[in-house]
C-alpha cells in the first residue's frame, strides 16, 4: 500500500509514477520464490512440501478469518497473507513436526500483522515474527536440522513432520549440524561450493546462495525493491566479517562463508527487502542493510546462537521509524545545516 | 458510608472480583504477574503472599487513617506495608523454601506492587475498616483469579501440567517461551485481547437486539 | 463520628501541623513495625535455618553414594580442619562417612557463571579413586527446555556418576565420550554443559590437593 498509494512521499524528485500495485508486487516476489521452493523440494522432498503447506493454511486462514466480515477473500486476493506463509516455511528445519508450522502462520498474521491494523501498519515482517515466537517457544525443534539429500529419497518424510499437535515427534529422528553451528562450536567452516549450490543442511529455503541469488537479481530488474538494502546488507556484512577474519584468520569464518551460510542470503534478499518495514528514503535504505549486515556477524561470531539473521532483521524493523525520522530530507529554503 | 446496607458491603466485596479486577480491568500489578505466573503453584503463592500484605496494610491504614498526618500518609503506608511484606517473606521462607526459591526477589518487590499502594491512597485512608478489609479481600481475590487464570495457562502450555500433574503425557512439546517472561506478555495480551472481544460481541448483540425493538 | 484529630479541616489544620507530630507518627510506625519484623524474624529463624541444613544434607548425601552422615571442614594455612559455626559457606566442603563412619568421599560446592545467570552445583569426589562421584545443580537460571537439562537431563547427570579427574575434565560434542575424564555435552546447551565442566575443574584447583587419603 504505502509503495502503491502513499500518504506522504519522502523523496525528492524525480518522481517518477510506476503502475505497482501490492498483488503485482506480491505475485512477483511469489514467482521469485519459485525456484527457492523448488530447490527445498529437491533437497527435502516431501517434507518441504508438507511443512510450506502447513504454514501457508496458517497464515491465510488466520487473514480470512480475522478479517472483518466479508472482506476475508478480498485481503486473501493481495496474496501477502500466502507470501507470509510461503517466507516463514522457507525459514524453517525441514523436520519441524507440521503443527508447530501451522502455528507459525497463525502468530505471524495475527501478532505480526493483524493486531497492528493489517498490511502496511506492521512494523516487523510477519513471517519473522512467526518464527521467532516458534524459536522462543520451541528452541529445541527449531535447531534441529534432518538430513538433507536428493530426490532419491523424496517420499522419506523427515524428523518429526507428523507429530500429533502439542506432542513431540519421535525421538530416534536422524539430524545433523548446520554449517553455522559446525563453525561455531567445531571452527569447522563448510565450502563454499557446497554452500553455494545449496547441498548443506538447514531451513527449506535458505541452503541454495545460487538460486536466492539469481531471485534477488530478477526482483532487482523489476525494481520490486530498494537494491540498496541488499547492497547494504551484504557490504557492512563483508566488510566487518572482514575485519574479523584478517585480525584472526583461524578464529573467524572468511567473508565468503559469512555471506553464503545460514539465512543471510534469503533474509536480505526475501524479508530485509520488504517495503513495509523498511525505510523508504534511500539514504535510510543504506542505513538499514548496513545495520542488518553488522549484527547479523555481531550475533553470529559473539552471541550465544549461531545463527542471526532474523533477530538482526527484527531489530532493524524495530529501528525503521527511527531512521525514516533520522534521515527525512529537509524541506528546500527551511532550517540550516546541521 | 454512613449506613452499611448488605448490599453495600457485598458491592465493596465484588468489585475487585470482576468490575475493577486489579489485572484484567485496572491493569495493575504487572511486575509480579508477568513474572511468577509460571506454574499455577507459583501464581497461588504470590496471590496469598499479596493477599496477607493487602488485607493486613488496609485493616492498618483504615484504623489509623484519623492519626496519620496528611502529609507523611504515603511513608507511613510503606512502613506498614514493607512490614507486612518482610513478614510474609519470613513465613513463607520458613512454611515452603521451594516455593519461596522459585518466588525469590518477587516477594519483597510487593512491597512495589502499586495495586497495595493504591487500595491504601484510594479506598482504606478514606473508608472504615470493615469496608476497607472487604475491599482489601475483593482486590485480593480479583489479583488471585487473574494469576491463576495466567498461571494455569502458561503452565498448561509452558510445561503440560497444571499444579504440577501431567495433562498430556510425557511426549508433550512444552511451549518453553511460556514459563519465560515473555510468555507473561503474551499470555496476557490473549486474555486482554478475549476480554476486548468479548465485551465487543455482548455490545454488538445489545445493539441488535435494541435494534429490533426499535 | 467521632473525630480525634481531624487534619482536613482547613483552620484547625495550619499548613503546618506540627513536624514533632510527623516525626513521632513516622518513629512509632518505624518501631512498631520493627519490633513486628524481629520477632517473627526470632520465631521463623529456626525453621529457615533447618531447612537449610536439611536441604545442604540431602544433597551431600545424594552426591556421594552410600554415605549417611556429614560433616564441614574447611582449610586452614592449606591443611583440612573440621570447619567452626564461624566459617563462611563458600569456604567449606563436606566430608561425607558411611555407617561405620567410613570416609567415603568429600562433597564440594562450586559456583561460576553459566549462560544466563550463576551457576551453583555441589558434587561428590571420591579421594582415593581421585573421580567425581555425583553432581546437583543446586541453583541455575538457564534457558528452560535447553540450558536447564544440566539439572534435569538424567542422561547428562549421569555423566558426573564416575568421571576421572585427571589431568582435568572436558567435554566432547556429539556422545563421543571414550575416556574416562571426558563429559558428553547436550546437544544444544554447550554452552550451559560447559560452564558446568569449568566450575568442576575451578573447584577441582582450589581442593583437591588437599584432599589426600585421610
Amino acid at each position: 500500500m504505502k509503495v502503491s498509494d502513499p500518504a506522504l512521499l519522502l523523496r525528492t524528485a524525480p518522481f517518477l509514477r510506476r503502475n505497482l500495485t501490492t498483488p503485482a508486487l506480491m505475485r512477483d516476489v511469489i514467482y521469485a520464490l519459485v525456484p527457492v521452493i523448488g530447490a527445498s523440494i529437491w533437497f527435502f522432498g516431501v517434507s518441504a512440501i508438507l511443512v510450506i503447506v502447513a504454514a501457508t493454511a496458517g497464515a491465510m486462514l488466520t487473514e480470512w478469518r480475522f478479517t472483518p466480515e466479508g472482506k476475508g477473500g478480498a485481503a486473501l486476493a493481495d496474496g501477502s497473507a500466502l507470501l507470509t506463509g510461503l517466507l516463514l516455511a522457507l525459514t524453517l528445519p525441514p523436520g519441524i513436526p507440521l503443527w508447530m508450522a501451522f502455528l507459525g502462520g497463525v502468530i505471524g498474521i495475527g501478532l505480526g500483522k493483524l493486531v497492528w491494523g493489517g498490511l502496511g501498519h506492521n512494523l516487523f515482517n510477519p513471517a519473522l515474527v512467526g518464527r521467532a515466537f516458534l524459536q522462543a517457544a520451541f528452541p529445541t525443534v527449531l535447531t534441529t536440522w534432518a538430513l538433507h539429500g536428493g530426490p532419491s529419497d523424496f517420499l522419506a518424510v523427515r524428523g518429526a513432520n507428523l507429530a500429533f499437535p502439542l506432542l513431540q515427534g519421535g525421538v530416534d529422528a536422524v539430524t545433523t549440524a548446520t554449517p553455522l553451528s559446525m563453525m561455531k562450536f567445531d571452527h569447522n567452516a563448510v565450502p563454499a561450493a557446497a554452500l553455494f549450490l545449496g547441498n548443506t543442511a538447514g531451513s527449506l529455503g535458505e541452503t541454495s546462495g545460487v538460486l536466492i541469488l539469481l531471485s534477488g537479481i530478477y526482483l532487482t530488474v523489476r525494481r520490486m525493491f530498494d537494491w540498496r538494502i541488499p547492497a547494504g546488507v551484504l557490504l557492512a556484512a563483508a566488510i566487518f566479517s572482514g575485519i574479523l577474519f584478517l585480525v584472526a584468520p583461524d578464529r573467524y569464518p572468511t567473508p565468503l562463508f559469512t555471506i553464503l551460510s545460514g539465512g543471510l542470503l534469503f533474509g536480505t534478499v526475501f524479508m530485509a527487502t520488504d517495503p513495509v518495514t523498511s525505510p523508504l528514503s534511500p539514504r535510510g535504505a543504506w542505513i538499514f542493510g548496513a545495520g542488518i549486515g553488522f549484527l547479523v556477524v555481531l550475533i553470529r561470531v559473539f552471541g550465544g546462537l549461531p545463527e542471526g539473521v532474523m533477530y538482526a532483521i527484527l531489530l532493524m524493523n524495530g529501528a525503521t521509524p527511527l531512521i525514516e525520522r533520522a534521515v527525512q530530507p529537509r524541506p528546500f529554503g527551511r532550517g540550516k545545516h546541521r | 458510608m454512613a449506613e452499611r446496607d448488605g448490599g453495600d458491603i457485598y458491592r465493596e466485596f465484588a468489585k475487585g472480583l470482576w468490575k475493577e479486577n486489579p489485572v484484567f480491568v485496572q491493569v495493575l500489578g504487572m511486575c509480579p504477574m508477568l513474572a511468577v505466573t509460571n506454574s499455577a503453584i507459583n501464581a497461588v503463592a504470590m496471590a496469598a503472599a499479596t493477599m496477607f500484605v493487602l488485607v493486613g496494610s488496609s485493616f492498618l491504614v483504615s484504623l489509623l487513617r484519623k492519626v496519620i498526618p496528611k502529609q507523611v500518609r504515603i511513608s507511613t503506608y510503606i512502613i506498614i506495608i514493607a512490614t507486612f511484606v518482610t513478614l510474609a517473606d519470613f513465613t513463607l521462607q520458613a512454611l515452603s523454601p521451594s516455593v519461596h526459591k522459585e518466588l525469590g526477589a518477587f516477594i519483597a518487590l510487593i512491597v512495589v506492587n502499586c495495586l497495595i499502594l493504591g487500595r491504601q491512597e484510594a479506598f482504606a485512608s478514606r473508608n472504615g475498616v470493615l469496608l476497607s478489609v472487604l475491599d482489601a479481600l475483593g482486590m485480593s481475590f480479583g489479583f488471585a483469579i487473574a494469576l491463576l487464570c495466567l498461571g494455569s495457562l502458561r503452565e498448561i502450555l509452558g510445561s503440560g501440567s497444571i499444579f504440577g500433574f501431567s495433562l498430556c503425557g510425557p511426549h508433550f512439546e512444552p511451549w518453553v517461551v511460556m514459563i519465560l517472561p515473555p510468555g507473561g506478555f503474551f499470555m496476557l495480551g490473549a486474555i486482554l485481547l478475549f476480554f476486548g472481544w468479548w465485551k465487543e460481541m455482548k455490545a454488538k448483540r445489545r445493539d441488535s437486539v435494541t435494534g429490533r425493538v426499535a | 463520628m467521632s473525630t480525634p484529630v481531624s487534619i482536613g479541616d482547613g483552620v484547625e489544620t495550619p499548613r503546618e501541623p506540627g513536624g514533632a507530630r510527623m516525626i513521632a507518627t513516622l518513629a512509632l510506625a518505624g518501631l512498631i513495625s520493627g519490633v513486628a519484623i524481629v520477632g517473627v524474624y526470632e520465631l521463623t529463624l529456626p525453621t529457615i535455618l533447618a531447612n537449610r541444613a536439611r536441604a545442604l544434607k540431602a544433597a551431600v548425601l545424594q552426591v556421594v553414594p552410600g554415605s549417611q552422615t556429614m560433616k564441614p571442614f574447611t582449610l586452614d594455612g592449606g591443611a583440612l580442619v573440621e570447619a567452626t559455626d564461624d566459617t563462611p559457606v563458600e569456604e567449606r566442603i563436606y566430608a561425607a562417612y558411611d555407617e561405620g563412619g567410613n570416609l567415603l568421599g568429600y562433597a564440594i560446592p562450586g559456583e561460576g557463571n553459566g549462560f544466563q545467570d550463576v551457576i551453583e552445583l555441589i558434587y561428590g569426589y571420591d579421594p582415593k579413586e581421585r573421580k567425581i562421584v555425583g553432581l546437583q545443580v543446586l541453583e541455575s537460571r538457564e534457558t528452560p527446555g535447553l540450558g536447564d537439562k544440566i539439572r534435569k537431563d538424567a542422561a547428562f547427570v549421569a555423566n558426573f556418576d564416575d568421571l576421572s579427574v585427571d589431568p582435568e575434565v572436558v567435554v566432547v560434542k556429539n556422545s563421543h565420550k571414550t575416556k574416562g575424564n571426558e563429559v558428553d555435552a547436550i546437544t544444544g546447551a554447550t554452552i550451559s554443559s560447559k560452564a558446568v565442566v569449568k566450575i568442576l575443574n575451578v573447584t577441582n584447583d582450589r581442593w583437591l590437593s588437599h584432599l589426600g587419603e585421610k
